[in-house]
């Protein structure tokens, strides 16, 4: 414990004077950026309100994540998992503003982006044209981190139930820094890497789910099956929450994607409509399988459809069709299902909660998928896919892929062993028995006796 | 002084307190507990993972009675739980060896009614 709280406090003493020291600076950069104004495009009200609400959309969805994924644990673990979701938005919120927003967008061509934006020095509320035209620079800053936040989020559910509360603030902090703010700056960050090369990335597809549902995935087979796993399933404690919070992540999911167009604009309806649609598809699609193989149709299934609808359609929502959303939508489901009902319990990795299944598998398919189906008739900023006559563009998105693929997996794995190495990872047999909630935050979620 | 424990249907509950109440058995305990006999339970399928034969919801009473309605009593749970299909429950009948009544002390089959 003390080991931990040493290594937590050095790194942000490290970090604060950075920005602090960085941030005094701010007035004099403001002149300049006046100066600057003239050639950039003033601030647009349609475009600035749509974003300040599509922000705070997609800040529900890390609570709504809590719920989503809350309900699938034990009971005796569930205030571990809202308190992960919420430790997340705390600790990325303020990682984003010292540094992690330089490092991520800070324009440059290397590992991150520059340093000259720590501390948000120099982030004022004149528009950045590069990123935004019509925002404030602040406004784009806050939208983005806003995925800073969820990505980590979304790893917790392979790890779920027997993770230290050390160790997984640990992860989160050294994840954020070195696995999301780089891979982040290569897909989305002027002079990154991948951007340059033309790839396509509309709101996140590798950026966040292929990114955090292969953390996820090497997490999984690293920290071990929970026990007890070998002999019987954990079944869901409160399946309610997981559709209020399954319900909660679509409605945030629209600030996700429709958001993701920067402006009140047709993109931003075209985002909106083949999200919703292929949300719906994927949902009806997984209840079928559902169906099919199981015999009845269930409320988890189609929740899970629906997310991985969603989580497929994020790449591409600015770049395709509804009609190319349903196919999106159909075959997510389809991928998915089979990664989870098929592959998992094949291979016997305990991945919780299935990120890598819904998030990494929908995220690859919906990266590729990009590729396919993208075309120059719903965006002209985009590019047209291979089915419309594009075969490099589906080369491009493969090399994303395979590039966010192979780095997340590495890096993620060198900072889980270091973390192992100093503090231990897992939490000690009695406590996983006794329950997170208990043992790592001396709290219980629900009362038997009044 | 006899213990009757009946494990019934949470569904047949309201009729078996009916037909206890005709034969004046007022004095009740009931639990909700879970378990399953003959009848095994509904399957369960997670993401495509399937869960056999889970335990289900079932309703236990505890009814402490003297000798002379002991046999009353059995016939009205009978008579209220039954359908005949499997998974209708079971009585158990135990010697009861002491009750008191906590409010006045008194002890026995005095203390029962």
């Amino acid at each position: 414990m003390k080991r931990f709280l040493v290594v937590l406090v050095l790194f942000f003493l490290f970090a604060m004077p950075a920005g602090v020291v960085y941030a005094q600076g701010e007035s004099g950069q403001g002149t300049g950026q006046a100066a600057a104004a003239q050639a950039v495009p003033a601030v647009d009200t349609g475009d600035t309100a749509w974003l300040i609400v599509a922000t705070a959309l997609v800040m529900l969805m890390t609570p709504g994540l809590a719920f989503f994924y809350g309900g699938m644990v034990g009971k005796k673990n569930v205030l571990g998992i809202l308190m992960q979701c919420f430790t997340i938005l705390c600790l990325v919120s303020v990682q984003w503003v010292l540094f992690g927003y330089s490092l991520s967008f800070g324009p440059g061509k290397g590992f991150w982006g520059g340093f000259e934006w720590l501390g948000l020095k120099g982030v004022g509320l004149a528009p950045y044209a590069d990123y935004a035209a019509t925002i404030p620079h602040q406004l784009f800053m806050a939208f983005q981190m806003m995925f800073a936040i969820i990505t980590p989020a979304l790893i917790i559910g392979a790890f779920a139930e027997r993770m230290k509360f050390s160790a997984f603030v640990l992860f989160t902090i050294l994840w954020a820094t070195f696995v999301y703010d780089p891979v982040c700056h290569w897909v989305w960050g002027i002079g990154g890497w991948l951007r340059e090369l033309g790839a396509l990335d509309f709101a996140g597809g590798t950026v966040v789910h292929i990114n955090a549902g292969i953390a996820a995935f090497m997490t999984a087979i690293f920290i071990g099956k929970r026990k007890g796993t070998n002999s019987h399933s954990i079944l869901p404690h409160n399946l309610p929450f997981t559709i209020l919070g399954t319900a909660l992540l679509w409605f945030g999911w629209f600030g996700f994607n429709a958001g993701s167009s920067l402006g009140a604009n047709g993109i931003a309806v075209n985002a909106f409509v083949v999200t919703n649609t292929a949300a719906a598809t994927a949902g009806m699609t997984w209840a079928l399988l559902d169906w099919i193989f199981n015999k009845k149709p269930t409320m988890l299934g189609m929740a899970t459809g629906a997310v991985a609808g969603l989580v497929a359609i994020t790449p591409a929502a600015g770049f395709v069709s509804a009609v190319s959303s349903i196919l999106i939508g159909i075959f997510v489901s389809i991928f998915c299902y089979f990664a989870v009902a098929y592959i998992k319990p094949k291979f016997g990795y305990d991945d919780a909660l299935d990120v890598f299944g819904v998030h990494c598998v929908g995220g690859i398919w919906g990266a590729l998928a990009t590729g396919l189906f993208a075309s120059k008739a719903v965006n002209p900023a985009g590019a047209d896919g291979l089915f419309f006559g594009n075969p490099k563009q589906f080369l491009i998105q493969l090399i994303a892929t395979a590039v966010t693929v192979a780095y997340s997996f590495v890096a993620s794995f060198i900072i889980y062993k270091v973390i192992d190495i100093v503090i231990k990872v897992r939490v000690k047999e009695k406590d996983e028995i006794v329950g997170l909630d208990l043992t790592q935050h001396h709290e219980k979620a629900y009362t038997i006796l009044e | 002084m006899k213990l009757i424990i009946a494990i019934i249907q949470p569904d047949r509950l309201e009729s078996v307190k009916q037909e206890l109440y005709k034969e004046d058995v007022n004095l009740i305990t009931v639990n909700e507990v879970l378990g399953h006999g003959r009848q095994m339970g509904v399957a369960e399928v997670y993401r495509g993972i399937k869960e056999m034969g889970n335990l289900l919801r079932k309703i236990r009473l505890e009814i402490a009675v003297n000798e002379d309605y002991v046999e009353k009593t059995i016939r009205a749970i009978i008579k209220g739980a039954q359908t005949g299909e499997t998974g209708d429950g079971k009585i158990f009948v135990l010697d009861l060896v002491e009750c008191v009544r906590i409010r006045t002390e008194e002890r026995g089959g005095v203390a029962i009614g």
